[in-house]
C-alpha cells in the first residue's frame, strides 16, 4: 500500500468526521462541498476536512479506497456516509443526527468544530 | 438552446434506461447547460430495501464511464424505491 493512501486510511479511521472536499471548511472551492458542510454544520458536527484540490492523487486514491467516484465524500468513525445528496437527505430526515449520535455518542456536540487537514507530506 | 441539452442529457438517459429498465420515473437535468452538470432522477423498484448509500452507488455504477472520463463534472442524485 503506499504511503498516501495509508494516510487517507488513516484520517478516516481517526477522525470523528472526515471530509474530503474541494477546499477547505474556511475556503471552500465547490458548491457540493458547500452542502455537505452546511448539513454537517447545522447537525452540529466536528468536521475534519481534507483538500483534494491539494493532488490529484488524493482524489484518485480515495475513490478506490471507497469506491465512490465523485467530491465530496463524508465518513463517519471511519464509515462512509454519502456525498452531497446523501448527506443533505439525512440532515432533512433527521437521520444524521440519529447517525452522529449514534456512532459519536450523544454529547458529540461538545466537540464541534472545524479543523483542516493535510495529506501531502511536508517539504 | 434546447438542443444542446439534449444532445448532453441523452447518453446518460441511455446508460440509466439500461441499467434501470423497469424504473417507474428516470429523469436527466443538464442544470447549467453546459453538458457537464447534472441532475438525475430515478425511482426504481430495485431500490426498494436499500440504503441511500447503496442507492447512489448503483446509479454512479450505471455512470462510472462518463464519470471516469469526466464527462460529468457534477452529479447530484436523487433515488427513490418504487413498487
Amino acid at each position: 500500500m503506499n504511503e498516501l493512501r495509508q494516510r487517507i486510511r488513516d484520517v478516516i479511521e481517526n477522525e470523528p468526521v472526515a471530509v474530503f472536499m474541494k477546499g477547505t471548511p474556511q475556503f471552500i472551492m465547490c458548491g457540493n462541498s458547500d452542502r455537505a458542510l452546511r448539513a454537517l454544520r447545522e447537525a452540529g458536527a466536528p468536521v475534519t476536512g481534507v483538500d483534494v484540490l491539494a493532488d490529484p492523487a488524493i482524489r484518485q486514491e480515495l475513490s478506490e479506497i471507497s469506491g465512490w467516484p465523485t467530491i465530496p465524500q463524508v465518513f463517519v468513525k471511519g464509515e462512509l456516509i454519502g456525498g452531497a445528496d446523501i448527506t443533505e437527505e439525512l440532515a432533512a430526515s433527521g437521520e444524521l443526527v440519529r447517525v452522529l449520535e449514534e456512532k459519536l455518542g450523544h454529547d458529540y456536540r461538545d466537540s464541534a468544530g472545524e479543523r483542516s487537514v493535510s495529506l501531502l507530506t511536508p517539504a | 438552446m434546447a438542443s444542446i441539452g439534449v444532445v448532453s442529457t441523452q447518453p446518460l438517459q441511455a446508460l440509466l434506461e439500461h441499467a434501470f429498465p423497469d424504473a417507474t420515473e428516470l429523469h436527466v437535468e443538464d442544470r447549467t447547460g453546459g453538458g457537464d452538470h447534472f441532475q438525475v432522477t430515478v425511482s426504481s423498484p430495485r431500490f426498494t430495501g436499500l440504503s441511500l448509500l447503496d442507492q447512489h452507488r448503483l446509479v454512479n455504477e450505471a455512470l462510472a464511464g462518463p464519470l471516469r472520463d469526466g464527462t460529468i463534472h457534477e452529479l447530484r442524485i436523487k433515488t427513490k424505491g418504487s413498487e
